[in-house]
């Protein structure tokens, strides 16, 4: 905290001594010392080139900068079964781009219930996932922070009920050495605790996405929640996965963070 | 090289055992018996009973009139072979051949391993006062054929040494029994008068064949060396293998990684040098009390990395007990695989750093929670959703088929198909609502039916007629009606899975 007071004095002394600079060279400035901020907190930003999530539309917006921080722990919650298949769905959208660029994912689980053919939809090939099935919570965070600390991996899901402060710090400590992307699946936490991920998710299912007059069921579509994003803007998407994209079904959404900008207390 | 080999015989072996478990017995007569034809029959004899006259085979009967307060305890026929084993396993530590020679002794090839020890004598010496020490009567002699060896430690001096081709000359004042002869043939020898081998040994071979059969030739033949004479190990010999003995037993967790780090390093030169790598690992700490503890890995892919091996060894350690001290450490690769520098390229976007790296990843979480926990799925050519994939038999195993991607499929699919209430308004068509847990959904949007038969070569019953629906709230279900429509019965639903 107190590096960030920091950082905002130094803010103001650069606004103070290069008063006749234009205000674009400000907005750079400010841009530069925020990512500074979220670099000393512990995680490198991306650069844009080699992060395989660079585009992800409107949500691009809420991240912090700009852009969907890889190497970094994402927690999903979900609390019945449709929403999990969601969840999974969109975890698997996410893996699926970033195994474009690597091989491999590690998944994690006590008594899976994924299907490995319905991967296919989300642009992975099954058989390039390696499924490990353990049958305490114990076993399952050792195996997930074994996985993570391991930076051949494309990135790893970890499908666990319950996990604690010092769990999950665990975790972050093994994602900042090997910049691994980690996806935390909790299916029916029996407690949301603060924990140390970079954000936490909330996908629902929403009625499918179909173009007017044709029947039957159309693209997946969910309601996408971001909760929480350390350094970024919580907001809410409706959206559909379509030919390997994310389509936004209302691009008219308003996130928390456009009000505060609008009444400017941001 | 001259072959040499030690004979050890324990005269007393399972009484010995008795007294050793029951202190209270050393010293005391007592006899193991078994019951036989209708009465008691003793098998085993004591020291102290054996004093008193008693032997071996008599009626139980009979020996108490001859010593009434004797002990009489039970007799094990299988005791003698495990306890054999066990004090084979033992010898591990003199030598890795070591072969147990049922019912009372054990014969060790300690060709080129007596130097260790600074000469026979005292390699002898070290093992006959180990096993005193340990509780046991032994008798032990060295020689060059097992034959000599059994011969002399049964009938000659105890702790004898024949010297390098003096085996004739060993043999002649020995008895015929000193040949391990069937006893039928012992008797007839003694009522020939052939009291000792020298009566009879220069005698034309067909003469004794033709009295005696093939067997004592035989035996004339292993006893000098002239037919081989093979001894089945206790153990297999692990063609990789190290020792590291200690100076002075070790206890502590440090200087069991010491060893473990040392062992390692010699073995994967040695792998690296033959261009090989292994793909099982056993490391055994030899007590001073005579246990035996191992821990064992096994890698996906042949590796010879030794900071690799040593992490997943590590995880095990915290199973070795030390007791009072590990005096001998041993490394085994019973499992190789030749490992060449290059490999074919295991999937097209990975280069070969990845793979390496994720193989160890993947023998440290197997050598955690089992190699049954990790799994890689491979279409299988079924329909039966089921059945739709199978177990990847390795990392590198790639599909015969495609992914099928015609047909929806669901992101979780149930087990066993969970059974619903439905309300169907007209046959063959999505239903309208179904009731699962008590909650009603109401179907908004179908696919369907898409007909799935069963492979009848598998298994017998009804089709199922799967669809994909939608609820009020966008909740996804895949559901399946199980056979043909028809008036006279009612129809069971099934929810098979969710979608995303």
């Amino acid at each position: 905290m107190n590096f960030c007071l920091d950082a905002n004095t130094q803010v103001c002394e650069y606004a103070k001594n290069e008063d006749m600079e234009g205000l674009l060279d400000k907005k750079h400035r400010i841009e530069e010392l925020r990512r500074m901020i979220v670099a000393a907190e512990g995680f490198v930003v991306p650069s844009d080139l080699n992060n395989p999530l660079s585009d992800l539309g409107l949500m691009d917006k809420s991240f912090p900068t700009g852009i969907f921080p890889i190497g970094a722990i994402h927690e999903f919650v979900s609390s019945d079964a449709a929403a999990a298949a969601s969840s999974s769905g969109f975890i698997s959208c996410l893996m699926g781009m970033l195994m474009k660029q690597k091989g491999l994912c590690v998944w994690v689980s006590i008594g899976n219930k994924l299907y490995p053919p319905s991967l296919t939809g989300f642009g992975i090939d099954p058989d390039r996932v390696i499924f490990i099935q353990v049958s305490r919570e114990k076993d399952a965070l050792w195996a997930i922070e074994e996985a993570l600390k391991c930076p051949s991996l494309a990135g790893v899901v970890g499908e666990i009920r319950d996990m604690d402060l010092t769990a999950s710090r665990r975790l972050q400590l093994a994602v900042e050495q090997s910049r691994v992307t980690g996806f935390l699946h909790r299916y029916r936490p029996r407690r949301i605790e603060n924990v140390a991920c970079v954000s936490r998710w909330y996908i629902r299912p929403l009625p499918s996405s179909s173009d007017p007059g044709l029947p039957g069921i159309g693209r997946p579509a969910w309601q996408v929640e971001l909760q929480k994003i350390r350094n970024g803007k919580p907001g809410t998407w409706q959206i559909c996965w379509a030919a390997g994209q994310f389509h936004y079904l209302d691009a008219q959404v308003v996130t928390k963070g456009d009000v505060y900008a609008q009444t400017g207390t941001w | 090289m001259v072959k040499r080999y030690v004979a050890i015989w324990f005269p007393y072996l399972l009484t010995d055992r008795l007294a050793i478990r029951q202190p209270e017995l050393r010293g005391e007569p007592f006899v193991l018996t078994m019951a036989e034809k209708g009465r008691m029959l003793i098998r085993a004899v004591s020291p102290e009973a054996e004093a008193e006259g008693i032997k071996e085979n008599m009626v139980l009967a009979d020996a108490k009139a001859l010593f009434p307060n004797l002990l009489v305890f039970d007799f094990d026929a299988a005791m003698s072979e495990k306890l054999l084993r066990r004090l084979g396993e033992w010898c591990l530590r003199y030598t890795p051949l070591v072969s147990v020679d049922v019912p009372d002794g054990l014969l060790l090839d300690v060709s080129g391993c007596t130097h260790l020890w600074k000469g026979e004598g005292y390699y002898l010496k070290e093992i006959t006062t180990k096993m005193k020490a340990g509780g046991y009567h032994v008798r032990a002699a060295m020689a060059d054929t097992p034959g000599i060896a059994w011969a002399v430690s049964r009938y000659g001096k105890e702790g004898q040494i024949i010297a390098e081709g003096e085996l004739l000359m060993a043999l002649l004042p020995l008895p015929p029994a000193a040949l391990r002869l069937d006893d039928a043939v012992t008797q007839r020898m003694y009522k020939l008068g052939m009291r000792k081998v020298r009566d009879f040994i220069h005698l034309p071979a067909t003469t004794l064949r033709r009295r005696f059969g093939q067997q004592l030739l035989d035996r004339i033949g292993q006893a000098l060396g002239t037919s081989p004479e093979y001894l089945e190990p206790v153990c297999p010999v692990v063609v990789y293998q190290e020792r590291l003995p200690c100076m002075e037993p070790v206890r502590t967790r440090k200087a069991i990684e010491l060893a473990l780090d040392n062992l390692l390093e010699t073995l994967t030169a040695r792998l690296f040098k033959e261009g090989q790598g292994l793909r099982k690992a056993v490391f055994k700490s030899f007590r001073m009390d005579g246990k035996v503890q191992e821990i064992a890995i096994g890698t996906n892919r042949p590796s010879r990395d030794r900071q690799h091996l040593f992490r997943l060894f590590n995880e095990k350690i915290a199973h070795i007990a030390p007791g009072l001290g590990i005096e001998l450490f041993v490394l085994e690769a019973p499992v190789v695989e030749e490992l060449h520098m290059e490999q074919e390229r295991l999937w097209n976007k990975d280069n070969a750093f990845d793979r390496v790296e994720i193989g160890h990843l993947l023998d440290r979480i197997a050598g955690r929670v089992g190699e049954e926990s990790i799994r890689r799925y491979l279409p299988d050519e079924h329909h039966w959703p089921e059945r739709g994939v199978k177990r990847a038999a390795s990392l590198e195993e790639q599909p015969s088929i495609s992914w099928p991607t015609e047909r929806p499929r669901p992101t979780q699919l149930l087990t066993i198909p969970q059974p619903i209430e439905v309300t169907v308004p007209i046959p063959d068509y999505p239903p309208m609502l179904f009731r699962y847990k008590g909650e009603t959904h109401m179907i908004k949007k179908a696919d369907g039916p898409e007909r799935i038969e069963r492979e009848w070569w598998m298994d017998q019953g009804e089709h199922r007629d799967y669809y994909y629906v939608e609820d009020e709230k966008g909740r996804r279900y895949w559901l399946f009606r199980l056979g043909h429509y028809s008036d006279d019965r009612s129809h069971q639903w099934y929810l098979h899975g969710y979608f995303a």
